[in-house]
């Protein structure tokens, strides 16, 4: 019996040091790589920095009454920066990894399936962190938007949900898309069309009420409503928004079926 | 049903030659309605380099893929170093190195970065060092992947599938794109690992390729194994009929020659004459005593055997 333990615990030790090999790797390829981080590092920067200074004091109505715009556009570009350093990393990189052959020949060695997984969303987890740290700074250096204190246990509820969410969502449309020409095309077009109707670069209050009820369903509005609710003075209590945890939850649980049941390693568009 | 299972398993085990490394039987692939391959049986012995050959669409992929523990097959019995591929369980993959016929190179890393990577992968794994020189890589160490050569970066397919130092290395057509002094390179390369006791399943295109590595070779086409045996034996090469070449000086036509002789010819276009013979020893020697006799020289004589392309050419066409 403590025999059987043991050998357990050594293997469980040894997973954990193969899938901090696996990350570091996969961290290297993806810091060298100028397209990710100009997609998923400088492109919300740059967007937080525009809609902040086109639209400071200006102010747009939100639940509980009025805060500044570029406040408005904080949780919003953060929600954006998010969603791209999950959902569009996790889509470009498996499909490339896949296509390129270069994930066959990973299944060739005696590593698992969980473990290049795993290596494959700590990145996109640690760029979301990174992401969600800096556009907090500049959020509050430029534009003085700050998390209260009370809603700051839903803010980072809502980013490791949101990250968790979209990076399954990512591994799930990666598995649908058949080639490497397709994947950032498709990524890009589903987060910017998604993000135009769910108040990201629009204010909720200034879309058609058609609009609003369409993006209800989406995970990125969820997304986006529930960060804005952790930012917004006018939250009342915790700021936790149930419903949205709840749509973002769905979404997560529906991107785990599909990917469990069509991931494939081996190149499918050739 | 499980006792019959287990004299099959048995019969795989202690196929014809006992010390196999790849033993396949009655190996059947279908997809949907079509059969791709069509009950194969293949014996790889340890330490050989098998060169397995066949057209594109002969059902050849499907078959490495099902040996390299990729893609499951619909009928058959197959065991690959005793285990069935199949399952491909992790310290199989430990004892298995492929090199697969397009992979581009992990994005970003340099060529050591890339070794120590796979290095991980397994419990315990040759020197980054070693490896290197092994397929001569030591200059690019530090060298980003993607700016490697076609030549280099197949050498570093190579080194990754080395770096675990398996007993059985499949490579998928190694030397596609090389330019010729390349191909000797890698052909060095491949030879040194059999020098090892590697044991080696290759796919070529090239037939100079398989006839110079390969110890046996197998052809495969339209899903069945049409011909196997050495690159001297396959297909009856050695007996099959000689090419005898020569050119009559001018104003001499074949019907000159002997009569035996004069029946073999097959072409002829002015003077120079093509003949097929199973003898052509005995051919010669009478060509030679009737040319003496007219004290004629034939200075561009030349006696040439069927081709490994030839004959695959021969095996592949008829089965199709």
């Amino acid at each position: 019996m403590t025999i059987v333990t043991q050998v357990v615990d050594r293997s469980r030790a040894s997973a954990g040091r193969l899938v901090a090999h696996e990350f570091r790797a996969d961290l290297r390829s993806y810091v060298r790589n100028r397209e990710t981080v100009f997609w998923t590092v400088a492109m919300p920067i740059l967007f937080i920095l525009i809609f902040g200074s086109v639209f400071q004091h200006q102010s747009v109505i939100v639940s509980g009454g009025q805060i500044d715009e570029a406040i408005y556009y904080v949780p919003e570009i953060i929600a954006f920066g998010l969603i791209a350093s999950t959902f569009s990393n996790v889509v470009v990189s498996v499909v490339r990894y896949r296509e390129g052959g270069i994930y066959k020949r990973r299944r060739a060695t005696p590593v698992s399936a969980q473990v290049i997984i795993a290596g494959r969303a700590l990145v996109a987890a640690l760029s979301a962190l990174a992401i969600t740290g800096v556009l907090l700074a500049i959020g509050w250096l430029a534009f003085g938007a700050q998390v209260p204190a009370r809603t700051g246990a839903a803010f980072l509820v809502d980013v490791v949900v949101g990250a968790i969410v979209f990076c399954c969502l990512g591994f799930a449309v990666a598995s649908l898309v058949r080639n490497v020409e397709s994947a950032q095309p498709i990524a890009l077009a589903t987060i910017l069309s998604l993000a135009m109707i769910s108040g990201i670069f629009i204010p909720i209050g200034e879309l058609p009420t058609w609009i609003v009820n369409v993006s209800r369903v989406f995970p990125v509005r969820a997304l986006s409503d529930a960060l804005l609710s952790a930012f917004n003075p006018h939250t009342a209590g915790g700021g936790f928004n149930l419903v949205d945890l709840a749509i973002l939850g769905a979404w997560g649980a529906a991107a785990v079926l599909v990917a469990v049941r069509r991931f494939h390693w081996m190149p499918r568009g050739r | 049903m499980a006792a019959y299972v287990e004299l099959e398993d048995r019969a795989v085990e202690d196929g014809p030659f006992p010390d196999c490394v790849i033993s396949v039987r009655g190996l059947r692939m279908a997809y949907g309605a079509f059969e791709a391959v069509r009950g194969i049986d293949l014996d790889v012995r340890r330490g050989e380099v098998f060169a397995f050959l066949g057209p594109n669409g002969a059902g050849k992929t499907t078959t490495v893929e099902i040996l390299e523990g990729f893609r499951h097959r619909t009928g058959g019995q197959v065991r690959v170093l005793g285990v069935d591929p199949g399952c491909a369980p992790s310290d199989w993959r430990r004892r298995v190195g492929v090199v697969l016929q397009e992979c581009e190179p992990e994005p970003e890393l340099t060529v050591e970065e890339c070794l120590s990577l796979y290095a991980g992968y397994y419990p315990s794994a040759r020197s980054n060092a070693e490896t290197l020189e092994l397929v001569g890589l030591e200059a690019a160490r530090s060298v980003r992947c993607k700016q490697l050569s076609g030549g280099q970066r197949r050498r570093l397919d190579v080194a990754l599938a080395l770096i675990g130092d398996p007993e059985l290395l499949f490579l998928d057509e190694p030397t596609t794109g090389f330019d010729p002094s390349a191909r000797r390179a890698a052909w060095d390369l491949i030879a040194g690992l059999r020098d090892l006791g590697k044991t080696i399943f290759l796919t070529t295109h090239y037939m100079d390729e398989a006839e110079r590595l390969a110890d046996r070779i197998a052809v495969i086409a339209g899903g069945h194994i049409v011909a196997e045996g050495s690159a001297a034996s396959i297909g009856e090469r050695m007996h099959k009929e000689a090419t005898v070449r020569f050119t009559l000086p001018i104003g001499m036509a074949a019907t000159e020659l002997p009569a035996s002789l004069a029946a073999a010819v097959t072409v002829e276009t002015e003077g120079s004459i093509q003949a097929m013979t199973k003898g052509p020893l005995e051919f010669v020697r009478i060509l030679a005593a009737w040319a003496s006799e007219r004290q004629l020289d034939l200075p561009d004589l030349e006696i040439t055997r069927p081709t490994l392309e030839d004959i695959y050419l021969e095996l592949t066409e008829t089965s199709q």
